[in-house]
């Protein structure tokens, strides 16, 4: 066992895309599968957490993790695996920014508990039981996670040691991070690895000339021209603000970016750079035309931080 | 004294769950619970997103049955802009839809659910997973389904623009249209998809079939439950994934009831329990009657061998072969054996692979308007699909600006709740006998009861919950502390 | 004891910072809660930095520039004035209190005004209390 590498692929608040990401590599996962033993997959392998509880320390030689921290089993794992690996990745937005589960951030656990459990169209009528840690049943106790009051990322709560962007990451990086692991040709600790150094709007195939917008519209409200920018023809494109590695699929296909693979290098706040983008292109100088033009794009903070509430700066929800 | 025995976590499934086994002193199952700890919140962080976004944000339910939501999504969204939809999209969109079906199928079957039937349900788990089965069975094999998976999320990205997470229903229809030099190479490659459905069904016959205890496990084995079916049909009765009319059908043959996607709250409810994050959802005419079994129960399987039992023929010519082989061997029409269903998995794709066959011969299918748009809000859409592992649906309702003000997701797995929790009991208490110490191969006999129904809990778990929050800890009869929060 | 609320305030050099100056030079009394940083012009102001300064405990942020017409560099005060909307949407929905932060046109000579501003601001966020973004953040890594 020992001549082979030890790794463990886990999931947090997930989806299981990171894991089909994996599995998206097809052939390669079998030359994986013959230089490593998978001591932890859910999706996929058998191993179970006593497994690694059992575990030395450092004795997986790398643990990849993605999904978000939305309760208390997803950290208890997060710092498990922290402990018994050399190397820890955040896989995907959700491990890396939060991710789409990271909109809730924007809501409030009390709304969110009442429209699944008490007010939503199929309810049971009258029903007043809710979910809880900890039930008694005839002197059996059962547990289920605590829920936390808001999203975190994965390096909220364990040190992190490389980040892979991406909803979910392309199948080339992965394959692409996973050889660096086995030849030890990584970069510096805390680099995002497994995408580019730019923005989207250099790798994507539609022509961009001079953005002077009068009107935002949203991507049903017009058949938009297939080889011009669609931030250019007035349809919000979050690629302006989005690190590029993706391969550009969404806005190749007539679809806007919706920044999935998180800010570009050197950015703090992919928001506030959205905002500032879109800021720039409105051609008006009237401060009720502004207002009127900006007022063709409802929602913006869902558009600014679609996957990235929790790596905002202000990360959640500060309403009282 | 009670001891108890925790499988945790689940494996090879999508999400995240644990079983909890009660044995009394004799070593006897005194209870067994299969507890969901997972959420996140869609139904309620949807709110205020534009309606065209949700088809997006929704995809991020399930990244192994994305398209199913994205379809569902799309259809909740139209009705919301009043079903203007180019008719060449809800082709494209089926097209796209079968394609799909066939990887996720594909996936389940070689991946998650073969290594019990190739390798043996109480093989060493550290072989037990798609690894130890392409070892097993080889590489040309092994290929194979590597690259027929790969193909079916070919086609989607070819159509669709990725094969992952999907981005291409908008209100109207769909973003691009299909070439002709894309379809040609679609056609090729759905030659290859249909033979591999033909080579799949010889596996199963081979493997399973073939083989005396697996299908005495079927027929006769503790993985059966008096419950009804329910699944999506035509008006010929016969399996659409798409679109169609929800019916439910008892586990005798009689129909329950049929309803279009508008009258959903009509006909299911969801019941909640304090020990699981996953609702329960049950038939609401005959009211909630608890985890029990028999004719006049409220509970339902949605499934691939529900959809079958629920329907009276298949759609296309060799999958209804496929579909009366299967039925007759397994003697009834519906037939209650649970691990059938990744048999009704293999007859699915037949139809699949046909279907799309079908729209590869339509000279309409390159067509030019795959988009309209849309003039009018109604304010309310109601979108319901065939995810693979149960009928999807999502009800959502907006304001004059096509702005989200509501959202209701009754999810494939969710539906599956109550007869997996009630199926894997009873493979418990079959399996784990006084005297018998349960080691890990008998533990995943137990994993097999849910693992036939290919659940998907991170769609299940879409709604997040709780926040008055009381935690009774007891030791015996004790109570050790007592914590209370928001109430 | 009171609280007293700490206020970044961003002024463009041309206009706002002159008309602060001027509010100086005039002994104009008024509150001393912000903290001044100055800026060649608003177009500088990037949305980051109003959240930076939030993030790391500011109660309120100003941000001052030349009126709509008068910018030393022509238009980028119109730049700032695009991207004030979008910025105000996405604090209000992150829950920040609409009179945390303010975009105000302050000319050269206009250092009454700023003082006006200066002090209409600090009671607004007085009143409001303190900043809960700094010592929230803090409590969710300390406890879930």
């Amino acid at each position: 066992m020992a001549d082979k590498l030890q790794i463990a692929i886990y999931w947090g608040a997930a989806c299981g895309g990171c894991d089909v990401a994996v599995l998206d590599t097809n052939e390669f996962i079998l030359d994986v599968g013959a230089v490593a033993d998978i001591r932890l997959w859910p999706i996929a392998a058998d191993g179970k957490y006593k497994d690694v509880e059992a575990m030395e320390d450092d004795e997986l030689d790398l643990s990849i993790y993605n999904g978000a921290v939305r309760n208390s089993e997803n950290e208890h794992i997060a710092r498990l695996l922290r402990q018994k690996s050399k190397l820890l990745i955040a896989f995907g937005a959700c491990a890396y920014m939060g991710g789409i589960p990271g909109l809730a951030n924007l809501t409030t656990r009390d709304k969110i508990f009442d429209t699944a459990y008490v007010d939503n169209a199929s309810i049971e009528p009258g029903n007043h039981k809710i979910p809880r840690p900890e039930t008694e049943i005839d002197g059996k106790v059962l547990d289920i996670p605590a829920f936390y009051r808001r999203v975190y990322r994965l390096d909220h709560v364990v040190d992190v040691d490389y980040y892979i962007p991406g909803c979910p990451p392309q199948p080339d990086q992965v394959k692409a991070a996973l050889l660096a692991v086995v030849k030890g040709e990584l970069p510096a600790k805390g680099s995002v690895v497994g995408a580019y150094e730019h923005a989207l709007c250099e790798d994507c195939p539609r022509t961009r000339n001079e953005k002077k917008i009068t009107r935002f519209y949203r991507p049903w409200e017009i058949i938009a021209d297939p080889d011009t920018c669609l931030l250019e023809q007035g349809v919000l494109c979050a690629g302006v603000a989005t690190r590029s590695g993706c391969g550009a699929r969404c806005p190749t296909s007539g679809i806007p970016c919706r920044g999935c693979y998180g800010p570009a290098p050197g950015v703090v706040d992919q928001g506030a750079k959205l905002a500032s983008a879109v800021a720039s292109i409105v051609d008006s100088k009237d401060p009720e035309e502004i207002q009127t033009i900006l007022e063709g794009l409802p929602d913006f903070t869902s558009f600014a931080y679609r996957y990235g509430v929790a790596s905002s700066l202000l990360q959640r929800s500060h309403r009282p | 004294m009670t001891r108890k025995i925790t499988i945790d976590p689940i494996t090879r499934l999508e999400g995240h769950g644990k079983i909890s086994i009660f044995l009394d002193d004799s070593g006897a199952v005194e209870d067994c619970y299969f507890q969901i700890p997972e959420l996140r919140g869609f139904e309620q962080f949807v709110v205020g997103r534009p309606l065209e976004e949700l088809p997006r944000i929704v995809t991020r339910i399930c990244g192994v049955c994305p398209a199913s939501h994205h379809m569902a999504s799309a259809k909740a969204v139209d009705g919301c802009f009043n079903d203007e939809v180019a008719p060449l999209a809800h082709k494209l969109r089926d097209m796209y839809y079968n394609a799909h079906f066939i990887h996720s199928h594909t996936a389940h079957f070689y991946a998650l659910a073969a290594p019990d039937f190739v390798l043996g349900p109480d093989a060493d788990p550290a072989v037990r997973n798609i690894l130890g089965v392409v070892a097993k069975v080889g590489l040309e094999i092994g290929g194979r389904v590597i690259r027929v998976r790969g193909l079916a999320q070919e086609v989607q990205r070819v159509i669709g623009g990725r094969n992952n997470q999907d981005i291409w229903c908008l209100p109207g229809g769909v973003a691009k249209r299909l070439k002709e030099d894309e379809l040609e190479q679609i056609t090729e490659w759905v030659g290859e998809m249909y033979d591999f459905t033909q080579f799949s069904l010889q596996l199963f016959r081979d493997v399973v079939l073939g083989n005396p205890q697996y299908v005495d496990l079927i027929l006769n084995g503790p993985y059966t439950l008096d419950v009804h079916n329910m699944g999506l049909v035509d008006e010929n009765n016969a399996p659409n994934f798409y679109h169609g009319k929800v019916r439910v059908v008892d586990y005798e043959g009689e129909e329950i009831c049929k309803y279009e996607a508008k009258d959903y709250a009509e006909h299911v409810a969801e019941h909640v329990e304090p020990w699981t994050y996953l609702k329960f959802p049950y038939l609401k005419k005959r009211g909630w009657k608890g985890f029990v079994e028999g004719i006049d129960s409220s509970i339902y399987c949605a499934t691939p061998l529900s959809r079958l039992n629920v329907a009276e023929r298949m759609a296309t010519p060799k999958a209804q072969e496929a579909f009366e082989e299967m039925y007759g061997v397994l003697g009834s029409h519906p037939c209650k054996a649970l691990l059938a269903q990744h048999w009704a998995r293999l007859v699915e794709m037949v139809q699949n692979a046909e279907t799309l066959q079908g729209y590869c011969a339509d000279p309409e299918i390159t067509g030019e308007e795959v988009r309209v748009i849309p003039q009018t809000i109604s304010g309310e859409g109601f979108g319901i699909v065939e995810a693979m592992r149960g009928t999807l649906t999502h009800h959502y309702t907006c304001d004059e600006r096509g702005i989200c003000t509501s959202a209701n997701l009754i999810v494939g797995t969710t539906n599956n709740n109550a007869p997996i929790q009630m199926v894997t009991k009873k493979v418990a208490e079959a399996l784990i006998k006084p005297g018998v110490e349960p080691d890990q191969g008998l533990l995943n006999m137990v994993e097999m009861a849910f693992r036939a129904f290919d659940p998907c809990y991170s769609c299940a778990t879409h709604s997040l919950g709780q926040m008055p929050l009381e935690a009774c800890v007891y030791r015996g009869d004790e109570l050790i502390s007592q914590i209370k929060r928001n109430c | 004891m009171s609280f007293e609320p700490t206020i970044v305030g961003f002024l463009c050099n041309w206009c706002s910072y002159t008309g602060a100056d001027l509010a100086g030079t005039s002994r104009i009394h008024y509150a001393p809660n912000v903290r001044v940083i100055r800026v060649m012009c608003t177009a500088r102001i990037d949305p980051t930095f109003v959240l930076k300064a939030l993030h790391d405990g500011a109660d309120g942020v100003l941000i001052c520039g030349c009126h709509p017409g008068d910018c030393h560099y022509s238009e980028g005060n119109y730049k700032m004035m695009r991207r004030y909307p979008l910025l105000k949407k996405m604090l209000a929905d992150y829950g920040i209190d609409e009179a945390r932060v303010r975009l105000e046109w302050v000319s050269a000579s206009e250092g009454q005004r700023f003082a006006d501003i200066v002090d209409d601001m600090t009671q607004r966020v007085r009143e409001l209390g303190p900043s809960p973004i700094k010592e929230g953040l803090a409590r969710d890594m300390a406890e879930r």
